[in-house]
């Protein structure tokens, strides 16, 4: 418009694009999703972008030349030749999340057993369920496990600063995210808040963690289509959600942890408390984790009621260093896949006689195994990965029927 | 449907159930009438049982059907079911008495469980096709349960429950009485501790039974199993269940606590539940 009053010469809108939102006194302000705008605007030949100040950095980011104004008086000097936007610094990473910082796992006391299973977890990236009584820090783990996964790749910080940027959820100059993202919807979220929906359309909790954790507190009391909706991004790392206007796919990788009681009053399993729960309902609330999710976790761990003596255990290692043999066992399993020895072979063909254990556990046991001999950096896995694999199946207490 | 239907001076009835003061005029049938003429122990206990209560049940069973004894229960949750569980576990024969018609698998969700039974075993009734369960009837149907067996075993039972009931049977009809010993804090072994105290023979393992009866014991497999595996049973055996605790009494890695408690779990040494362990074999 401004162009064609003559009030811009003409031409100099070539290779310029523009987002903000003009307020009626003509100051721009900022809008969520520049940085894939501007990633977009640079692949069709645009390289520069008119953006209000405070979105200047996050279209750096994307590699384009910001060009920062703070109001439309700006742009019509800038296009005259009257205004130079300065030199916008790309900024340094920063932290996901809120600016929370991630717990650290040397805090944690005693738990030999969680801490081990959160190391498998984060290894090789499987999905984790975590049931107990209440108070035995279940949610206490889970919020570790962000802190010990390998950092962000480069590519991978930039999607995820996309999916932010998208959903408002970055502070106005940010950098690029630099941690995994760690989110916990609450069990009342609704299936489109957990995988996304609205119009227009927007991430759900399954895209916001992305490369990251996703964590369902008591999982049991999440409705259950939410449930039931995080089937297809478990499996395909993909969410679809289908609108009148079209169909938009989300990406949606993420390790989900879910924690749960062992029975709806939560005394199951602890000697000091004896459960009130009917049969009926306690059934009944089984049979819905149960069916809904226990086949996709690929760790089941119950944690015992942790009595006094149990806090004598040391503290911890901390995060820093477990890390560090995560992300040698991650190169591992990146490369070719480890090979079974006969007496693994021999013991998992055993365990299936044994155990109850259906064609899907013994895949996922399989998949455990594996990640274990990595963590070992042994060049096959053995009988022992195996075993200790077999540990970590689901319990027969959390089997459908 | 039609079930075989035993009555009360067919050749075929038997001759332990005769003994009752009040002898079912009739027995209602699924599965084969031989189940009912072995030599026969009664396996019962409290339903909403502990971990405890469950696996002790289960591995008793499971010894005294490889031992060639029929085990008899009343197909209810907990102890019962476990008991029909671990006679099919080896390969045994086990008999299910019900309190309702012959035709109801009562509890419903039993009623795999039931019919795994009837291949090898049988499910009995006194109550024809039709005849809803009701509370009334439970007593009654443990009377038969006792009378079938020539010795009861209550593995769980608070006071005043279902399992003293059928052992109170046993006794009037002279037939042998064990309790599972269990914790005087627990509120389910309450029932079993008072059994002992007047009189009950206490039961530490399966083979007290068979004493009792005169039948050998199967003898058991030799077990191979690692030297870390046996160190860490002979915690277990200690009563150190929370594998947390394993970790720092073996002072192994927590990952080989978990592979060695999974080969003692594969051996049939060791049991979980609730994320405990506990050693299978009374020690």
């Amino acid at each position: 418009m401004l162009a064609a009053s003559r009030q811009i010469p003409p031409g100099a809108l070539l290779e310029h694009a523009a987002i903000g939102e003009l307020a009626l006194d003509g100051r721009l302000r900022p809008v969520p999703g520049v940085l894939v705008a501007a990633e977009a605007a640079g692949r069709a030949g645009v390289h520069r972008l008119i953006c209000p100040v405070e979105s200047a950095a996050e279209a750096k980011l994307a590699g384009v030349d910001p060009v920062p104004v703070a109001h439309l008086a700006d742009v019509v000097a800038y296009f005259r030749g009257a205004y130079r936007p300065e030199d916008v610094d790309a900024l340094p990473r920063s932290r996901a999340n809120g600016g929370a910082a991630v717990p650290d796992l040397a805090d944690v006391r005693g738990q030999e057993r969680a801490r081990r299973t959160l190391e498998v977890a984060a290894a090789g990236r499987h999905n984790l369920l975590l049931s107990g009584p209440p108070g035995t820090g279940k949610t206490m783990l889970a919020r570790r496990l962000p802190g010990i996964l390998p950092p962000l790749r480069d590519d991978e910080a930039l999607e995820v600063t996309r999916i932010h940027s998208v959903a408002g959820l970055l502070p106005p100059g940010h950098g690029v995210v630099g941690e995994r993202p760690f989110r916990a919807p609450h069990h009342t979220a609704s299936a489109p808040a957990v995988i996304g929906g609205g119009s227009p359309p927007r991430p759900g909790e399954v895209t916001l963690a992305h490369h990251g954790v996703l964590l369902l507190d008591e999982l049991a009391e999440f409705a259950r289509p939410a449930l039931e909706a995080l089937r297809q991004p478990l499996e395909d790392g993909v969410v679809a959600v289908a609108r009148v206007t079209g169909r938009l796919l989300f990406p949606a990788r993420f390790v989900l942890v879910g924690t749960m009681n062992p029975c709806p009053c939560g005394a199951r399993g602890d000697p000091g408390h004896e459960c009130l729960c009917a049969p009926q309902r306690l059934a009944a609330y089984r049979e819905k984790v149960s069916r809904a999710l226990v086949d996709r976790f690929d760790l089941v761990l119950t944690v015992p009621r942790a009595r006094s003596r149990e806090y004598e255990g040391g503290a911890g290692e901390s995060s820093g260093s477990v890390r560090g043999r995560i992300v040698a066992a991650a190169e591992r399993l990146g490369g070719p896949a480890l090979p079974f020895d006969p007496a693994a072979e021999m013991l998992l063909a055993r365990a299936v006689d044994t155990l109850p254990l259906s064609g899907r556990g013994r895949t996922r046991v399989r998949r455990v195994a594996r990640t274990i001999a990595a963590l070992a950096a042994s060049e096959a896995v053995r009988a022992e990965h195996l075993a200790e694999a077999l540990s970590y199946r689901t319990p027969t207490e959390l089997r459908a029927g | 449907m039609t079930y075989p239907v035993i009555r009360r001076h067919d050749a075929v009835y038997p001759t332990l159930l005769a003994q009752l003061h009040d002898p079912p005029a009739q027995l209602y049938l699924r599965g084969s009438v031989d189940a009912l003429t072995g030599p026969a122990v009664a396996i019962v206990g409290a339903r909403s049982c502990s971990s405890y209560g469950a696996q002790v049940g289960r591995t008793v069973a499971r010894e005294l059907a490889a031992a060639g004894v029929v085990v008899v229960s009343g197909l209810a949750r907990g102890v019962d079911a476990e008991a029909h569980r671990g006679a099919l576990d080896a390969g045994g024969c086990t008999v299910a008495v019900l309190g309702c018609g012959i035709d109801r698998d009562y509890p419903r969700r039993h009623a795999e469980l039931a019919s795994r039974i009837v291949e090898s075993g049988a499910v009995v009734s006194e109550y024809p096709p039709g005849v809803e369960p009701a509370p009334w009837r439970f007593p009654a149907r443990n009377r038969i349960v006792a009378a079938l067996a020539v010795a009861t075993v209550v593995v769980e039972a608070r006071s005043r429950s279902g399992g003293l009931i059928t052992a109170d049977f046993a006794l009037e009809l002279g037939r042998d009485v064990f309790a599972v010993p269990g914790e005087i804090t627990s509120g389910l072994s309450a029932g079993t501790n008072e059994l002992l105290r007047q009189g009950a023979s206490p039961l530490l393992a399966a083979a007290d039974v068979l004493d009792a009866m005169g039948v050998e014991p199967k003898a058991p497999a030799g077990r191979s199993v690692s030297s870390a595996a046996e160190a860490v049973l002979a915690l277990v055996s200690d009563g150190v269940r929370d594998p947390d605790a394993l970790v720092r009494a073996s002072g192994c890695s927590s990952g080989d606590v978990a592979a060695a408690l999974v080969e003692l779990e594969l051996a049939g040494l060791v049991a979980t539940a609730d994320g405990e362990y506990r050693a299978v074999v009374a020690v």
